[in-house]
């Protein structure tokens, strides 16, 4: 009887988890499905089943080559990632290892930049980029969403690394190990998942991120973000247009986010339960 | 002798390379159908000018209007090129931040632009940025549906005219509306409509001394009108339409009149997008008796942000694309039917754009029933026929815009509406420094 409820109940939950699942992902296959209509077809309203044109992505590709844009993207999210792993695991490590008593003020400090809108700092940022010759440069940019992610990665990396036992480092110490030594061949293989996890969350928000990647680029390290932005228009509906666009922008960090979700999941829920 | 040889190398390598270097031109514009026309044709213009090359910026037209504005005020540098409106023009003239063209060439025929449209693009008579493509906004109807209601579309209607004709039209069991107009909140959305109406009901944004006037009765009356019409006979949820919306709606049949800017004619037309594009009838703007009609002007134009360093390319590429044979050369690769409209009195007498486009002459005519700089019956201290050239408009408009799509979602009475609104502008003004 007991075992009848629990899969009674698992069929349930697991039915429950299909529809959120569903509506949350509705919105993303619709795009899909109206990059496969013609612009006629697009505004006539709800229709799940489309013609299955492929006239909006050839007409995409002929007006604004695509691979230009996807190029930058792969290079600004993966090139901020990197810098920020730089920059944040030697800072989560002393957050976690050696506490000082700022060290919960400055963590909050640090998540507290994030709730400022950035439009605020646009102005100043623009006449910083201006003045240092960064506008439309690469390195700029990734220097700009790794400070704007940066927050986030050092407070998940500082929750993995406490669930590492300081003992571990203690002992590397008494085995020798200098500083370094500790950080690279102890602390960062025990914290893989933990990494990997930060990583790939980091690639994603560093892609999809669109008020900077748009106002602080023209030609040269412009991204899909801009790609995107490029084919809305104010009078005319080039909806199948403007999703076929879309589709083309997400697809790639999709399908990264479907093959390394197992990684995703496991580094997410590292140390939820004890 | 090796010497000599090396110097003469050297020479002729690096005027080689000066040769070979050409001079990049960056282009910021808007994903308008003629626009992107225009980024397929520039072949021709890069034949004609090997030594440049164009860079396109294509951003939506509110990203677009923040990133120029960030970039021209900050003295950026990112663009040679903007593509900006009326409403920018006069206000960013006037800060020197733009270019006067006074280099367009001999063959360019300044003189042959619409009168109207040069006039909004023009400060002190110096032209600060060249038309591109200009519009002004009319009526477009269902001639089948007019029919049926036993009425005859007049070339200049009332607005007591649309009223009863949009009733008559109404079929809520087929899905069709009376008339489709803009709500959706915005400066540029439902304001351009609204401001553009208020002129033909006499009505002002501000007095000579810069006083509001939303608590007089002609805003009143223009306020009250619209809202009792698309209660009456506009769609659902017309406080979300803008000009997209009621495109969408109107190509499908929905719309008995949509009256909106000109450059939708070339749209609602198209038999590979619309449904009704045989059955379209074109009128001016509806008016109340008062010696205006409610049609507003626009031209988005290429200008020439000062900071540039590549004036001189520049302004032959704002030449090339705003010329006459420019025009010709999109007839020659697309018909005459898609050559950018509403900037050039030649185009309009071209018999062969007459017979290709049968809305040339109603846009020709509303275009130059258009002021302006005398928008309205009474006086106004600003230019503008659809917004107010003063750099408070793009906030101000927004928040009335928003009072007024909420007083047609039935939010706020109209009379509520009309307080709050001038309440905003009245702070405005204040804080501007208008009202002393």
């Amino acid at each position: 009887m007991a075992r009848a409820v629990t899969t009674q109940h698992k069929t349930i939950a697991t039915a429950a988890a299909w529809i959120v699942a569903l509506l949350i992902f509705f919105p993303i296959l619709y795009t899909v499905i109206t990059s496969f209509k013609s612009e006629q077809e697009a505004i006539q309203g709800f229709n799940l089943f489309p013609s299955g044109t492929m006239e909006s992505y050839s007409e995409v590709q002929a007006q604004s080559g695509y691979f230009k844009f996807f190029l930058n993207s792969v290079l600004l999210s993966v090139g901020s990632t990197i810098l920020a792993l730089l920059v944040a695991i030697p800072a989560a490590w002393s957050m976690a290892f050696s506490p000082g008593k700022w060290t919960k003020d400055i963590l909050m400090w640090m998540l507290s930049t994030k709730m400022m809108p950035a439009v605020a700092v646009l102005f100043p940022m623009y006449l910083i980029f201006r003045d240092t010759g960064l506008l439309d440069s690469r390195i700029g940019l990734m220097i700009m969403l790794m400070l704007i992610n940066l927050p986030i990665v050092v407070w998940m990396l500082y929750t993995y690394f406490r669930e590492i036992p300081g003992e571990i480092l203690e002992a590397a110490r008494m085995d020798g190990a200098s500083l370094w030594n500790e950080i690279v061949y102890v602390l960062t293989p025990m914290a893989i998942p933990g990494i990997a996890s930060t990583m790939l969350l980091n690639i994603i928000l560093a892609w999809n991120e669109a008020f900077w990647t748009i106002r602080l680029t023209t030609t040269e390290a412009a991204p899909l973000t801009a790609f995107i932005s490029s084919f809305s228009s104010p009078q005319g509906l080039f909806w199948a247009k403007l999703s076929a666009a879309s589709t083309l922008a997400i697809a790639p960090i999709l399908i990264m986010g479907w093959f390394s979700q197992k990684q995703l999941v496991r580094g997410l829920t590292f140390g939820a339960v004890k | 002798m090796k010497l000599r040889t090396l110097t003469l190398g050297l020479l002729s390598a690096s005027a080689l390379a000066f040769a070979a270097h050409a001079e990049s031109i960056t282009i910021a514009t808007v994903n308008n159908g003629d626009m992107v026309r225009m980024q397929k044709l520039t072949d021709d213009f890069t034949k004609a000018n090997p030594d440049i090359t164009l860079n396109w910026v294509t951003l939506e037209e509110n990203v677009l209007r923040e990133r120029v504005t960030t970039d021209i005020a900050t003295k950026g540098g990112q663009y040679d090129v903007m593509t900006i409106g009326t409403y920018e023009v006069p206000i960013w003239a006037k800060q020197s931040w733009l270019l006067p063209l006074d280099k367009l060439g001999d063959d360019y025929d300044t003189k042959d632009i619409i009168p109207a449209i040069a006039g909004g693009l023009s400060v002190d008579g110096k032209l600060y940025a060249a038309p591109f493509y200009g519009e002004s906004s009319f009526v477009m109807y269902r001639k089948d549906l007019m029919e049926k209601a036993g009425l005859t579309m007049p070339d200049a209607p009332t607005w007591d005219f649309i009223k009863q004709a949009a009733d008559k039209m109404t079929d809520r069991a087929n899905g069709v509306n009376g008339v489709c107009l803009r709500g959706k909140a915005g400066w540029g959305e439902n304001m351009a409509f609204l401001t553009a109406m208020s002129n033909s009901f006499g009505a002002r944004w501000f007095d000579e001394k810069w006083k509001p006037q939303f608590d007089q009765p002609e805003w009143k009356n223009t306020l009250q009108f619209y809202v009792d019409l698309m209660k009456a006979d506009g769609p659902e949820g017309a406080s979300s339409n803008g000009f997209n919306e009621n495109l969408a709606l109107f190509q499908q049949g929905k719309c008995g009149m949509w009256i909106d800017a000109t450059v939708a004619a070339s749209f609602v037309s198209d038999p590979k997008n619309s449904t009704v594009a045989d059955k379209v009838g074109y009128a001016l703007a509806p008016d109340n008796g008062l010696g205006k009609r409610g049609n507003w002007l626009w031209a988005w134009s290429l200008a020439i942000p000062a900071g540039t360093q590549k004036a001189e390319a520049a302004e032959k590429f704002v030449s090339w694309a705003t010329s006459k044979a420019y025009a010709e050369l999109v007839a020659s690769k697309e018909g005459w039917a898609n050559a950018p409209p509403g900037t050039r009195s030649s185009l309009y007498a071209n018999p062969e754009y007459q017979k290709a486009a049968p809305f040339a002459k109603m846009t020709l005519d509303s275009i130059n029933a258009a002021d302006p700089t005398r928008p309205t019956v009474k006086p106004v201290p600003y230019v503008g026929v659809q917004f107010v050239a003063i750099p408070e408009f793009q906030g101000l408009g927004t928040t009335v815009g928003q009072l007024f799509s909420a007083a047609l979602a039935g939010q706020s009475s109209v009379d509520d509406a009309l307080k709050q609104a001038q309440d905003a502008a009245t702070a405005a003004m204040t804080e501007g420094g208008y009202i002393q």
